[in-house]
């Protein structure tokens, strides 16, 4: 090999270190400016929390806990009446409503458009879906005050007003009077809102599960009922969820279409056909006009949110991990 | 291809086996062709597997056998633009009839695919799951039956003691029992092998090996396998496919010491493939 030792002998003393050193220095930038772009992430979550806390502070010295279990809302009284319960009953019914609707009819588009749908069909019904999520939620609320709202109070509403009359659980539910405004419109409507992401996530990790696998499971037999529900949704479980909490966190903060179409009544009703508020519609429809006491109350319930929203993601991944370790992985 | 052109000499048929007598026939297919689209890729297909035996499946990548065994359960029906014509029996059923229950074929015809397919449940579930399909039994009569899968899948003794875990948490070779136990407990009559051992190494492929030799006592098997010895280990009759035709349909030991077709001979002497 002696052509070769010539040729770096030729090329003058070759200075392997230093070559490396100024890799070094671009790696060393390189960690620095990613672990700085971690970081930002907890600053800003930091400065959140702590930003919403000194907001709150005010409220939450003059109400302390009795705040979360007080219905009356009445910032103009002398001093100002103060609670939480309303805004929070109403975030958490018009969310576990909106999920009922939201969950099966997603799941349900998604295999049909995974296992079912003739393939003509599926682009179009794709796009349909696609375009949903991309609806400013103004236009939602708009066409839930206009066209949902008058269209369930005429027809919806008094229908199972009329059915359900007289049941006992069930009848408190659903009492009447009919109203264009309701818990029950909002939660219709941000069923629809969530249902994108719902279906788009899971005909994505629908995708996921090896041909063969679904293969094996025919091969002994299986219907595609069969097949959808022993193996795609078992194997996709994980992914599913991760859908449902991302459709739920968007539930539980939607705030435009909700104040349009909710009455932002803080009364509490066991009727779903009544006025109601969310914690969001609440901040939106009355921040502008706040001061002292009051703009403190509408802080604290934000914080309220963070810390509902906050404890609800954590239950779904509590649950998450129950039921793997159920299934033995 | 390598793992053909290692074996330079025909592959030595197992000791001591004669050809067995003639079986009549479970599956029989006449003039069969079969199309991925436009494209034509299995042309007059004429053979039948004999009841109770083993039939191989061998030849070059592309050949069209996996595309073969994959119209004895009409798996291809799961995907549009794949079509069959002539004619396949099962028994006197008509394989090919666009109106016959697919679930209750592949209950009659079961698979064993090239990867191991556990679904995501317990071992136990993994075979309960296929007979409740069909038979509404009790508790005690469905452990009996998923113990007698897994003693048919020689998988009993390996996990007797941990029937509640993952399906998933076995080994290769073992999930590939498993997915046999799992076929068998359906209690079909056919059985296909899509290359069963390709995935597995050498001491599970001999385990499965065995299992398919005492498989064949009961249940027709049709095994496709890109390994010659295999074919010639387990195999009563040997099909070299070739190019989407059957070129050479004869007992095992005819096909691997004197065939007839010039093709045969380079393949298994390991000049193509």
């Amino acid at each position: 090999m002696a052509v070769q030792s010539d040729v770096i002998d030729d090329a003058g003393p070759y200075d392997r270190a230093k070559a490396l050193s100024a890799f070094k220095l671009g790696d060393v930038t390189f960690y620095w400016i990613t672990r700085l772009s971690a970081i930002s992430v907890l600053l800003i979550l930091g400065g959140i929390i702590i930003s919403l806390i000194v907001g709150a502070f005010p409220a939450m010295k003059e109400y302390g806990l009795s705040f979360l279990w007080t219905q009356r809302w009445a910032p103009s009284a002398d001093p100002p009446v103060l609670g939480a319960l309303g805004p929070m009953y109403g975030t958490l019914v018009t969310s576990f409503i909106a999920m009922l609707i939201a969950i099966p009819v997603g799941l349900g588009i998604a295999i049909f458009l995974t296992e079912l749908c003739p393939q003509w069909l599926r682009r179009p019904i794709g796009m349909a879906i696609e375009l949903l999520a991309g609806i400013p939620s103004i236009i939602y609320g708009m066409w839930g005050f206009f066209v949902l709202g008058p269209f369930l109070a005429n027809t919806f509403q008094p229908f199972m007003i009329r059915v359900f009359d007289g049941v006992p659980v069930l009848g408190a539910i659903f009492a009447g009077p009919p109203s264009y405004l309701s818990l029950f419109n909002a939660a219709l409507i941000l069923a629809i809102m969530v249902l994108p992401f719902i279906t788009s996530i899971s005909v994505d990790v629908f995708k996921t599960v090896p041909p063969v696998l679904k293969e094996a499971a025919y091969g002994v037999g299986c219907t595609t009922w069969e097949v959808v529900r022993s193996v795609v949704i078992p194997y996709t479980r994980v992914g599913i969820i991760g859908g449902v909490m991302l459709a739920l966190g968007r539930a539980l903060g939607e705030t435009m279409a909700v104040t349009f179409i909710i009455g932002n009544s803080f009364r509490i009703s066991s009727s779903i056909f009544a006025p109601g508020t969310t914690i969001s519609a609440a901040i939106a429809s009355e921040f502008a006009e706040s001061d002292g006491l009051h703009q403190s109350g509408l802080i604290l319930l934000g914080l309220l949110l963070f810390v509902l929203t906050f404890f609800v993601l954590a239950a779904a991944r509590l649950m998450l991990m129950r039921l793997e370790t159920k299934a033995g992985k | 291809m390598s793992e053909m052109s290692v074996s330079v000499s025909a592959p030595t048929v197992h000791p001591g086996s004669q050809p067995l007598p003639e079986a009549p026939a479970k599956v029989t297919a006449r003039n069969l062709n079969f199309y991925y689209g436009e494209h034509h890729a299995l042309k007059n297909i004429n053979l039948a597997l004999g009841t109770n035996r083993v039939t191989a499946f061998i030849g070059p990548s592309g050949c069209g056998k996996s595309t073969l065994l994959r119209i004895f359960n009409r798996m291809y029906d799961l995907y549009p633009g794949q079509r069959a014509t002539g004619q396949l029996l099962l028994d006197q059923t008509n394989i090919l009839d666009p109106k016959l229950d697919l679930n209750l074929l592949r209950a009659r015809v079961g698979m064993v695919f090239q990867k191991p397919t556990p679904f995501p449940m317990t071992i136990y579930e993994n075979i309960a799951f296929g007979i409740r399909l069909y038979e509404k039994i009790s508790k005690s009569e469905m452990d009996d039956r998923v113990e007698k899968a897994l003693r048919g899948g020689a998988l009993w003794n390996e996990v007797k003691d941990k029937l509640n875990a993952s399906g998933l948490s076995l080994s290769g070779g073992q999930q590939q029992r498993l997915c046999i136990a799992r076929t068998v407990a359906v209690r079909p009559e056919v059985i296909l092998f899509d290359e069963p051992c390709s995935a597995l190494d050498p001491i599970s492929t001999a385990k499965v090996e065995e299992l398919i030799q005492e498989l064949s006592e009961n249940y027709t098997i049709a095994i496709v396998t890109h390994n010659m010895q295999q074919a010639a280990r387990v195999s009563d009759k040997t099909a070299f496919m070739y190019l989407g035709e059957l070129i050479e349909f004869d007992d095992t030991s005819k096909i691997f010491t004197s065939p007839s077709d010039r093709r045969t001979q380079d393949y298994i002497t390991g000049r193509f493939g």
